[in-house]
């Protein structure tokens, strides 16, 4: 392939506008040795391809993989796979708005504006928080940025994070990785072996003065929906900043949202929001927060104006807190985030608006609690944690939950996601299921049906 | 607020007739649960819209963009060619798109490929060690970099290193990683050619010595001019024991011809929605692979992809020894990485010699015809792009920011404006590779006639642009009254 338009006379007619014989003359401030070993590399690189050939290519490596419609799967541990409307590739393959940039000439990018107002609106309502940004990279980097912004609203003075235990492992991780520099202390909450939540109690002897934020997902990790109630209050008494993280927004279209128990920040992913898996990524990071804490946000927001003529109108606002203005002192250093990913969430919140979002939350609790129930009936299984869940849930197995895996996995069923690749041999016989409207009852039966069968085997 | 609208807001629209939206209970009615009271939600404030006007909606929005398939985006330092669409297509197949990330490896072993292939296509066009595909944006790959850079000189006991150099005409983005990663920002000045100044920075390095741990440089750098002392630079700094960063923003001005490792670069973030042709996605997603050199490796973030010869399969590795960790969930932003691979194995090493060359070209071609009017303080050659002061209107009182709103009105993108900070009234302009003679030419005569608009007509670039779907937009009430998210009162 090559897209350079250019015809040979052409190039011979700039040369002659620029003033020089060649395009190496172009190149005469690049020392020689950095342009021979250039060269040598380039060479060594492959020949190129027509459209057809790469198409075909790929072709061939795509059938390398088993995707998610040619196995069932109940895989979910953070990336929930939902059916994606038409409605939404139809709008996010508009050329307009994916061949776009950051909107810094706003009056050349309402429309890119215009979504990103209707985003922070939709997740602001979504969470229960008075506004959101234009978006993060991922719940991951978000969790993070909002520590980074908890640290900026206590000023510094405090030095302690307190996260749960049925916190995303992954999450963990970036936190650990971005506040290593920090020098913040983190510390864990312990959590209810049979409910599955966070032990409320041992919250309470953990914060203290000097903690500056606690981190709660919900549902977490193990799927169990948490008691955010109790747990904002305690963060609150000690002064510092509750952070919920959701990573199955859906969730809310059934349960109250962090903002309603009175959150100051929540972050998530919007990677189900009418988004492919897309093997972990791009998904969609979000950032909500209380109207008193938006100058410590981090990344774009979009605000509204008008024109010269009173037209309403969208433009980049509050930049002052960012890279390209405040460098060293900025209050992120994050540029490009996920509009194109914001803009299918959008799109796929306007279609099926709060009936059909409130509908679609209801039924993929409906379908968990089934797969729950058909679960458990099969004797050695079961569910260990009373808490309640949304669409994914806990089971313990009588056998190795890898062994489980693998034997189903061979009959086009991945079962869920065992747990001890997280949690190490303590939680050998766990295994996380994810369940959502792509599963039809036949699918759960089917499970079910496995499962009896590679228990019984052994 | 206003009176007038270009488009409502999609809350305007609630009422507009039913929602049209069909959701199935696949488990029937023989099976009910119910939710607990307590945790139940009462109401959720969004708006029910029939499919149809939805579907208007946003399309009506989309039109409201400029887009590099709608027309030229030379937008300095952002790299806006042409995006393949049959990239796209692949992109979108389920066979790439619906896969889980806790799949088994041996299920993905495409996704895996691609992968590890992208990794060394970009470890040979880089010139470095090793590659990891982990960071979501350019952005994120440079934060990557200066937490490897304290990482490794935590791991070696030279924590008393905590400078970052970082040249006045910087990308923002440089200051605020290296901040982000613990380090004490000095900026080193440029010269009259608008290279870092050799004679500045030596002056740094004999102060701080080993208290330097790195300098972040794009070179070719934002005024679009190849740093000649690049070799003394990597000397002078790797003498002290510091690291050089290579911000990749700008790689495409120098694509095929020169390599960041060669250069002595220790460690090279690359923006593959710029250089590599992903798509910008209206402000993303990116992807922004980082590149080392052997004594960084173990410094990765995990996972990174391996081949296994024994069982001849791709991996997920996250056995990395010193990794600083995960700046993410998951693996990585696989459809980004997807099309940037399509892309350097479809055009293959001379056709991205091709790219890096025919960018230069453009970028010389549109700065001889554009310095007529308006003159460009730095350089005699370029590299991907320019900077052309508009200061030369000053009389007139016409500044940048006209210009810039003027030229929407030419169905043109304006450039990057007021960057980099060392040129003033700046027009910072990268036309890239993809685009004609003609229309250079366009542009160029664009600029000429605001040129002479600005001495007949002044007024006219006040109130650009005039023929946009909005007038010029007023940023500063945007700030005082502060609104963004939409209210239902008003």
């Amino acid at each position: 392939m090559r897209y350079t338009p250019h015809r040979p006379n052409e190039i011979d007619e700039m040369l002659r506008t620029i003033g020089v014989s060649s395009i190496d003359d172009l190149f005469k401030d690049i020392p020689e040795q950095l342009k021979e070993k250039a060269e040598g590399a380039f060479q060594a690189l492959s020949a190129p391809m027509t459209e057809k050939e790469l198409s075909f290519y790929m072709d061939n490596l795509a059938d390398e993989n088993y995707d998610l419609f040619e196995v069932v799967s109940f895989m979910g541990a953070g990336v929930y796979p939902h059916y994606v409307p038409s409605v939404v590739d139809t709008i996010s393959s508009r050329g307009e708005f994916y061949t776009a940039y950051t909107p810094y000439q706003a009056e050349a990018s309402q429309g890119s504006l215009h979504v990103s107002f209707e985003w922070q609106t939709y997740i602001a309502r979504l969470t229960g928080m008075d506004v959101a940004n234009a978006s993060m990279y991922d719940a991951g980097s978000a969790t993070a940025e909002a520590v980074y912004m908890a640290i900026r609203i206590h000023r510094g003075k405090r030095n302690k994070v307190i996260i749960a235990s049925t916190l995303h492992p992954e999450i963990k991780e970036v936190l650990k990785t971005y506040l290593e520099p920090k020098g913040t202390i983190i510390e864990e909450i312990r959590y209810d072996k049979e409910t599955g939540r966070i032990d409320v109690e041992h919250l309470k002897d953990l914060v203290d003065e000097d903690t500056l934020a606690v981190i709660v997902q919900s549902p977490n990790f193990f799927g169990i929906i948490e008691d955010e109630k109790d747990a904002v209050e305690i963060t609150h008494e000690k002064g510092a900043l509750y952070i919920a993280t959701i990573l199955e927004p859906l969730a809310y279209g059934l349960i109250k949202p962090a903002g309603y128990y009175g959150a100051d920040i929540v972050v998530g992913d919007a990677i189900g929001l009418g988004n492919y898996p897309a093997y972990g990524g791009p998904g969609v990071g979000f950032l909500a927060t209380r109207s008193k804490y938006i100058r410590q946000m981090p990344g774009r927001l979009v605000g509204e104006t008008t024109d010269v003529e009173g037209t309403r109108g969208y433009v980049l606002t509050l930049q002052t807190r960012e890279q390209h203005i405040r460098r060293a002192k900025a209050t992120s250093n994050i540029t490009s985030n996920h509009f194109l990913m914001a803009l299918r969430a959008t799109v796929y919140m306007a279609l099926l608006g709060r009936t059909g979002f409130k509908k679609l939350a209801y039924v993929n609790y409906k379908i968990a609690h089934y797969a729950k129930e058909k679960l458990e009936a099969i004797e050695g299984v079961e569910v260990p944690f009373s808490g309640p869940f949304f669409n994914e849930f806990t089971v313990k197995l009588p056998v190795s939950a890898q062994h489980v895996f693998d034997h189903m996995a061979a009959e086009g069923i991945y079962p869920g996601v065992p747990l001890h690749r997280f949690f190490g041999p303590a939680y050998e016989n766990y295994m996380l299921i994810a369940t959502t409207e792509l599963h039809s009852k036949e699918d759960i039966d089917g499970l079910a049906s496995h499962l009896l069968e590679v228990i019984k085997n052994g | 607020m206003a009176d007038k609208i270009l488009e409502y807001l999609i809350f305007e629209l609630d009422g507009l007739g039913e929602s049209t939206y069909e959701v199935d209970d696949p488990i029937g009615d023989d099976f009910s649960v119910d939710v607990p009271e307590e945790l139940m939600r009462d109401d959720l404030p969004f708006p029910d819209v029939p499919e149809v006007e939805v579907v208007r909606h946003y399309t009506r929005l989309s039109q409201l963009n400029f887009s590099v398939d709608t027309g030229f985006y030379p937008l300095g330092s952002c790299t806006m060619k042409y995006n393949p669409k049959i990239h796209e297509h692949v992109a979108s197949d389920a066979r790439f798109a619906m896969l889980h990330p806790y799949q088994p490896d041996e299920d993905v072993q495409g996704a895996l490929a691609v992968m590890y292939h992208l990794s060394e296509l970009l470890q040979e066009i880089t010139g470095m060690d090793a590659i990891s595909l982990h960071p979501a944006a350019g952005a994120h790959g440079e934060l990557t970099g200066t937490f490897i850079a304290r990482a490794y000189f935590r791991h070696k006991g030279e924590t008393q290193r905590h400078i970052a150099i970082i040249p006045d005409s910087a990308h923002g983005t440089n200051p605020a990683s290296a901040a982000m990663a613990g380090f004490d920002v000095i900026e080193v000045k440029s010269n009259e050619k608008g290279q870092v100044d050799m004679d500045a920075l030596r002056e740094i390095v004999g102060k701080y010595g080993d208290e330097i741990a790195i300098i972040m440089l794009t070179n070719p750098n934002t005024l679009g001019v190849f740093e000649e002392n690049i070799l003394e630079i990597a000397e002078l700094i790797h003498g002290v024991g510091g690291l050089l960063y290579y911000d990749g923003a700008n790689l495409n001005g120098i694509l095929g011809m020169a390599r960041p490792g060669d250069m002595g670069f220790d460690i090279v973030h690359l923006n593959l929605h710029k250089t590599f042709s992903a798509p910008h996605g209206g402000g993303g997603p990116g992807s922004g692979p980082i590149g080392v050199k052997e004594h960084l490796k173990d410094f990765l973030p995990v996972p990174t992809v391996i081949y296994d010869e024994e069982s001849g399969m791709f991996k997920l590795n996250y056995d990395i020894p010193h990794s600083i960790g995960r700046m993410r969930m998951f693996h990585a932003n696989f459809l980004v990485l997807l099309k940037s691979y399509m892309y350097i194995i479809s055009l293959g090493g001379e056709g991205l010699r091709q790219v890096g060359r025919l960018a230069v070209l453009n970028a010389n071609y549109l700065a001889a015809k554009v310095k007529k009017y308006f003159p460009i303080p730095y350089g005699e050659l370029y590299k991907h792009e320019f900077v052309a002061t508009g200061k030369v209107l000053k009389d007139q009182g016409v500044k940048t920011l006209d210009i810039a709103k003027r030229l929407i009105d030419f169905g043109v993108h304006p450039p990057t404006i007021y960057f980099p900070l060392i040129v003033s009234e700046a027009l910072m302009i990268e036309p890239t590779e993809t685009e004609t003679k003609y229309n250079l030419d366009m542009y160029a005569a664009a600029l000429e006639t605001i040129f002479r608009e600005a001495h007949e007509n002044p007024e006219m670039l006040h109130s650009a642009p005039n023929n946009a779907p909005i007038g010029r937009l007023d940023d500063v009430k945007a700030v005082k009254q502060l609104k963004v998210v939409y209210t239902e009162e008003e």
